[in-house]
């Protein structure tokens, strides 16, 4: 009979590095092999976009802040949560997140469809000083928010960088037809890397999102992004069990 | 000593030797723990048989549980085990449950709503915990309402009316109450007097030729206070436009104000800037229309009913 020794591989430098590297491929298989096959788990649904530049860059304060160190955004398809959030969360609604803010630890509530839940004047005054408005809350205070002013020196980078991992920020004029097409022509003008500045402006001056019509701060572009939070899927368009096949 | 000299020569080696004497212990794991892992392997397998698991081709593996569901149409569903139909299956289980409650919700006007006990209840239990998730965080828990930020709901004085009719409207399509500032449109002695007959509208102490002028101004073509409070200062309520006689106050803070002179500055500094603020959001794309009225009821009694 074929006898196997610890040995032959102990003493065999090339054999060795052979075995550890298949025996590492196969781990990184099993994770990375899925993610080719995706697509077919995320939902054909309408509305969803990447964010506009505003909204964008009130993500990346989102991450500054560490907020999602105590708010989870994906809604489980529990019904207790479905009572209390809404609908639970698409797969196509983070198709754009990168890195996604799904996330399990909520020692506040989920914010996956806060958007439009409360005004801006709430959101402004709660994130300024939280227990203002909700005596027994355990949310810190953020009142720089509304005093620092908005960088947005480096808009187009950061689109360009989420571009390079797929997200259809429009460089050319092709792209930007392609997204025409996609997303119709007033998202597509919001997805254009070089009107970006400009998209940004306007977006913060006509929302006046932090009632401070002066100057454009990081509360304009946080809450931008949080009223938007779960709000672009229509889901009166669809059946119940829609997206019971994708599961 | 002795005892740690035993035990190494009670222990199995690997048998490899190198350098002449360097051996390598062999310490296996208990056998039991080695079955159970054998066993936990046999579990995964077990699960990619019976649950969704393994992308193949186009598809993945669904695994042979199935689970049945009634859809929004009415059809009777059977699909392969997932936690979204899962969750229209405990949907379903819930809604039936509940569902007399609801069916009398929806087809009852709201005055029998109130009178039927058992249903009172319900819309009380249902309604305080929708409350707590939606309303709370303006309005505050048990409806006290915000000093310059959301009205008193406890009150039984409204903005927008306190009929049935009037909240449910106000919950399903929000409220935005508007008031323009007339820090540029008015004289500051003018603005002094307003200030002044308002608070005299609320039986305040001020001073009287003032509080005159200010009632001439309030019903001129200038200020025109009068188009949205109305001749008698009572406010209109299909604009949400404050009554200004009952001495309750939302954004004037005239109760917390010491002084007649801080109570003045309070009312003044509303007339000046106007108001934009006052943004109740809309609730139908978020709730449904039964939750929506177990709301109003709700709302209905911690306002007293009127
Ligand atoms: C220490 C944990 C913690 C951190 C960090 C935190 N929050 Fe919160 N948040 C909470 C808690 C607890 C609540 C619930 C009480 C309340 O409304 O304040 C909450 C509530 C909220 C709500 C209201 C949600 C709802 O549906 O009522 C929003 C919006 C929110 N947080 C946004 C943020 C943002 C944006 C940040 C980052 C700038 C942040 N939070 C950081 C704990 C936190
Ligand atoms: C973002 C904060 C906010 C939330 C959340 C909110 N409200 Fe309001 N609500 C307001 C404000 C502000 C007003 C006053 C509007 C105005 O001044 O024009 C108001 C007005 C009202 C009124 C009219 C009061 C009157 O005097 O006529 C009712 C009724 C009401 N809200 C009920 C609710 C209910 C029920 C909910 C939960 C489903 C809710 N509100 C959630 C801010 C809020
Ligand atoms: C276009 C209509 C409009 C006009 C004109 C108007 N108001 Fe108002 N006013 C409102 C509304 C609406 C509110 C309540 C806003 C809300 O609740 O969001 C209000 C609120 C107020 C309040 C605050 C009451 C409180 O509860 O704190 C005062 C004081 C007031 N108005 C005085 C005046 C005076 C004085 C004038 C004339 C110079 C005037 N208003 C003209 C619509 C108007």
């Amino acid at each position: 009979m074929f006898n196997f020794k610890h040995e032959w591989i102990e003493t065999n430098v090339g054999l060795l590095l052979v075995l550890t590297m298949l025996a590492i491929s196969i781990g990184g298989l099993v994770e990375i092999a899925p993610l080719f096959f995706i697509k077919n788990t995320v939902e054909k649904v309408d509305g969803v976009r990447p964010y506009t530049p505003l909204e964008l860059r009130g993500r990346d304060i989102y991450q500054r802040e560490g907020c999602y160190l105590c708010h989870s955004q994906m809604i489980r398809p529990f019904r207790d949560e479905a009572l209390r959030y809404g609908h639970y969360s698409l797969a196509a609604e983070s198709q754009y997140d990168h890195p996604f803010q799904w996330g399990s630890k909520r020692t506040g509530p989920d914010l996956a469809r806060v958007g439009g839940k409360y005004s801006n004047e709430w959101q402004v005054a709660h994130l300024t000083a939280p227990r203002s408005m909700v005596p027994q809350s355990v949310m810190p205070d953020y009142p720089w928010l509304v005093k620092n002013e908005l960088n947005f020196a480096d808009i187009e980078d950061r689109m360009k960088a989420l571009r390079d991992v797929g997200v259809p920020y429009s460089l050319t004029k092709s792209e930007y037809d392609d997204n025409v097409k996609k997303f119709g022509a007033q998202t597509a003008e919001m997805l254009s890397i070089p009107d970006a500045r400009k998209n940004l402006i306007a977006q913060a001056q006509s929302g006046n999102y932090d009632g401070n019509s002066g100057s454009i701060s990081e509360m304009d572009a946080l809450v931008a992004y949080l009223q938007m939070l779960g709000t672009l899927v229509d889901f009166r368009k669809y059946d119940d069990d829609a997206f019971v096949k994708y599961r | 000593m002795s005892q740690e000299k035993t035990q190494s020569q009670t222990v199995q080696t690997t048998g490899h030797a190198w350098d002449g004497d360097l051996q390598e212990y062999n310490n296996p794991i208990p056998v039991w723990w080695q079955y159970a892992f054998y066993f936990s392997v046999a579990v995964a397998v077990g699960y990619w048989l019976i649950y969704p698991a393994w992308p193949v081709g186009g598809g993945f593996t669904t695994g042979f549980d199935s689970i049945t569901y009634v859809n929004d149409k009415g059809e009777k569903k059977t699909t392969h085990w997932n936690t979204r139909a899962l969750f229209l299956k405990e949907t379903n289980e819930a809604v039936a449950a509940q569902k007399p409650y609801f069916d009398k919700v929806e087809s009852l006007p709201f005055e029998q709503i109130v009178k039927d006990p058992e249903l009172n209840s319900f819309v009380v239990s249902s309604g305080k915990q929708l409350f707590s998730d939606n309303c709370a965080a303006c309005h505050q828990q048990g409806g006290g309402g915000k000093e310059g930020f959301a009205p008193n709901l406890t009150d039984d004085d409204w903005l927008y009316g306190g009929h049935f009719a009037n909240i449910q409207q106000t919950i399903t399509n929000g409220r935005h109450g508007y008031m323009p500032a007339f820090a540029d449109v008015l004289t500051s002695t003018q603005i002094d007097q307003l200030a002044d007959y308002v608070l005299s509208l609320s039986r305040i102490a001020v001073n009287p030729d003032s509080a005159k002028a200010g009632d001439a101004l309030f019903h001129s073509e200038t200020a025109a206070c009068f188009y949205c409070h109305g001749d008698n200062g009572k406010g209109r309520q299909q604009i949400g436009s404050a009554n200004l006689t009952d001495r309750i106050w939302l954004w004037a803070n005239v109760p917390g104000a010491d002084t007649i002179a801080a109570k003045e500055a309070a009312v003044k500094k509303v007339i000046q800037g106007g108001l934009n603020k006052g943004v109740m959001p809309s609730w139908k794309d978020r709730l449904s229309p039964e939750q929506i009225k177990v709301l109003t009821v709700y709302v209905h009694e911690l306002g007293g009913g009127k």
